[in-house]
């Protein structure tokens, strides 16, 4: 031993320099060795995957970046494109405002269903965020009669004298509810009744105060055919869905029966045939003449149908409470409502948001199947209409991509949310 | 079989409900607007342009008859049906009358209770091959593949035609329209098989038509035509009496460049009489005298629309064919005005 013979032990006084990682270590090289290049099987998986990506997107690219804007049908787009790769995007500038608002309605009147759709944002927000203050509810509550004003048009007094027969409704329920929830409730519907039958006569004797051109419900199509009938049928069954999920679980026989059926008989249905019974077969036991609106009917069978799936789910979330939590609630001295609403509810609904969404992704998607019946959705629009022209006969991968854009913005914004929403309610960090 | 039983019986309750409005005519003069079923989107029969502004040659129909009814073309309200809820729309009185490319058959005729107004447009299955292959008759398709789609009469059709001629094939069965132009496209099969202004319309879309042709062959009768519902005889009468005088006046010259010309009396009486100088048939079919005058002034003759819209000098191509007047050998034989 060199240092033993010596006799004096080497002893470092000041530190080494600190040196760089070796480059193989650090940064992105040691991300991608760690990552990308590990062993023999994952190099060549990378190499394989660069190369699929390589050519899917040269494929793409250019025919997304070649794509002709401005010409006048698809005849014309093939002249200018001369057998390059290339869409046809022009079919989109051309047609836009019919894969948006339909063939017929009317429009200098676009700006109506536009400014429905921006309002909707301040009307959704209180409810969609809770810690907004809760005063903006008065706007939720507002927003469908002035969005009904803003499609349909007509006098500004047809949604106000529905909003009065709510109010009315809502006053005399105060008044008897006290003394008893049925008495509540009949006299509540009453009241509504007697306020709009009244109220029909004033609608109709002042049919031009403050009045939009009317639009008919058949001229409405396009995307916001599919908007309007996903957000009113989801806002809808929702509470229809409580309703029926706790009707389901309730110990009175004849309701809990009705419920049963009703759901299982829904549910036991597809969705195409309520709408053609919707469509067709209603159209024979009304009066000739007696048009009832052919919307309306789809939204009442659409909204039956999601309405039988989200009290499944619900009713999925209540089973999921411990017994501990019906019979606490119980030993303080709650009723049933209450209960319900301060105890229950609350975790029953927290449970079920992920089924709920899912179900009001899969209902806004299946708004679309009304193209079936005749009605211009927005696949309604793409099949019929447009690629029926014999300027556009043939343009398909642009319609539909420009189609799934729009039904993907928002069913991700959807998912998006009830992400955000299972985040704030995750109490089980106990 | 129970389908056919269902429509039935949901016809028969609609004829219920619809005899208590049978005066489709005062109805739709109440109205101001007439109600027409048409195609949800059919190239060159039926589609909104990019104005909303309905068009095509089924189209023409319904205007024409809005014209003679209402003096307003424009006075039409389109209700676009798909083929499933076409007939229903027409028997429950949702639309005063269809026209909507629909084949005249007796069990549509009979036991659905509607009433075929005559015939605008013969067609016909026909085939569709690539032109390198050097086909020009049907007869030498021998081991061909043939695209068709499941579940149609075009199905049945094509069997028949090939047992009878003793000629063997290849189905290649699809399910749409679309389908099969990819299909056809991708050479899966050497045919495509269906109606003959539907190979049309599908190889206009083509990048390049000419690469392909129709064959002479038509193997099955597929007479289109407007409808409106049993029971209100005026009513088909006028529809009827409208095709036929867009037909006529192709026979008799008139034409929407004459038409006001023409109109101010000739020395031809049947034109006289179908314009309204003379005569009084108008006000048998409960009209005014220039109803076909402005029935005619809408788009011009029968000729005139055709070509418009689905004639050679459209993307679509079609030749008259069978749709010639009977005196150039088609089988456009409109009765006499008299």
């Amino acid at each position: 031993m060199p240092s033993k013979s010596s006799g004096v032990a080497f002893v470092r006084e000041t530190q080494l320099p600190e040196l760089p990682p070796p480059t193989f270590e650090t940064g992105p090289i040691k991300w991608m060795r760690q990552n990308l290049f590990k062993g023999v099987t994952s190099t060549f998986l990378t190499v394989a995957s660069v190369y699929a990506i390589y050519l899917a997107l040269s494929m793409v690219l250019p025919w997304v970046l070649n794509g002709i804007w401005n010409a006048n049908s698809i005849r014309e787009c093939r002249v200018i494109l001369d057998g390059a790769a290339g869409g046809c995007f022009s079919v989109l500038t051309e047609r836009w405002n019919q894969l948006l608002f339909g063939v017929t309605y009317p429009a200098d009147q676009y700006w109506r269903p536009a400014l429905a759709f921006v309002l909707m944002f301040p009307a959704l927000a209180p409810v969609l965020f809770s810690h907004l203050p809760r005063k903006l509810l008065i706007s939720t509550v507002l927003y469908p009669f002035a969005a009904f004003w803003l499609i349909w048009g007509g006098t500004i007094i047809a949604p106000l004298i529905a909003l009065a027969g709510f109010i009315a409704a809502y006053l005399v329920y105060r008044r008897l509810v006290s003394a008893s929830f049925a008495a509540g409730s009949l006299g509540g519907l009453c009241t509504a009744v007697i306020v709009w039958w009244l109220g029909g006569y004033i609608t109709e004797a002042a049919a031009s105060v403050i009045a939009l051109e009317p639009v008919p419900s058949r001229n409405m199509g396009g995307f916001m055919l599919n908007m309007i009938l996903g957000v009113v049928c989801v806002s809808l069954s929702f509470p229809l869905g409580i309703v029926l999920a706790l009707g389901r679980q309730s110990s009175m026989p004849i309701i809990k029966w009705i419920c049963v059926m009703f759901i299982e008989f829904i549910r036991g249905v597809p969705l195409i045939t309520l709408l053609f019974v919707a469509n067709v077969v209603l159209a024979y036991f009304l009066p000739p003449g007696s048009n009832f609106d052919l919307i309306l009917r789809v939204i009442i069978m659409i909204t039956l149908f999601a309405s039988a799936y989200i009290a499944e789910v619900i009713r999925g979330g209540l089973a999921a409470l411990p017994r501990g939590q019906y019979e606490a609630a119980d030993s303080v001295g709650l009723d049933y409502s209450q209960a319900m609403r301060l105890i229950i509810l609350p975790q029953a609904l927290k449970i079920s948001i992920p089924g709920i969404v899912n179900i009001a992704v899969s209902l806004f998607k299946d708004t679309t199947l009304v193209s079936v019946i005749s009605m211009f959705d927005l696949v309604g629009m793409i099949r019929g209409p447009i690629l029926a022209s014999t300027d556009w006969n043939g343009v398909y991968w642009e319609l539909w991509l420009f189609a799934s854009l729009l039904f993907f913005t928002v069913c991700y914004g959807i998912s998006q949310y009830s992400q955000w929403l299972e985040r704030q309610l995750a109490t089980d960090h106990r | 079989m129970l389908k056919r039983y269902l429509m039935a019986a949901v016809t028969g309750l609609g004829m219920i409900a619809s005899t208590v409005t049978a005066a489709t005519l005062d109805d739709v003069q109440a109205r101001g607007k007439l109600n027409c079923g048409v195609n949800t989107g059919l190239v060159g029969f039926a589609a909104p342009d990019a104005n909303g502004e309905w068009a095509g040659f089924d189209v023409a129909v319904c205007r024409a008859v809005a014209a003679a009814v209402l003096n307003d073309a424009s006075a039409v309200e389109f209700l676009p049906q798909t083929g499933k809820t076409r007939f229903t729309a027409l028997a429950s009185g949702e639309v005063d009358m269809l026209s909507r490319n629909t084949t005249w058959t007796f069990s549509r005729d009979v036991d659905l209770k509607f009433e075929f107004t005559g015939v605008n447009y013969y067609d016909g299955q026909g085939f569709m091959v690539n032109r390198d292959l050097g086909v020009s008759s049907a007869g030498d398709l021998d081991g061909a593949t043939v695209c068709i789609q499941t579940g149609t009469t075009t199905e049945l059709n094509l069997a028949d035609f090939f047992r009878s001629n003793n000629i063997s094939y290849e189905p290649v069965p699809i399910e749409t329209n679309a389908e099969a132009r990819q299909q056809y496209l991708a050479g899966s099969c050497d045919v495509y098989t269906t109606d003959a202004s539907g190979l049309a319309a599908t190889r206009a879309t083509f990048e390049n038509p000419d690469d392909h042709v129709l064959l002479p062959e038509i193997i099955s009768k597929e007479p289109l035509g407007p409808l409106v519902r049993h029971g209100d005889n005026q009513w088909g009468d006028i529809v009827r009496w409208t095709l036929n005088a867009l037909i006529s006046a192709e026979e008799l010259g008139v034409t929407s460049a004459n038409i006001a010309e023409l109109s101010a009396g000739t020395n031809n009486p049947e034109i006289n009489r179908l314009l309204g100088s003379e005569g009084n048939l108008g006000e048998m079919l409960g009209l005014d005298a220039d109803w076909a005058k402005r029935a005619i002034s809408v788009a011009g003759n029968y000729g005139e629309i055709f070509d418009a819209y689905i004639g050679e000098s459209t993307p679509i191509g079609l030749s008259r064919g069978l749709n010639a007047q009977w005196t150039d050998g088609g089988l456009l034989y409109a009765p006499p005005f008299r």
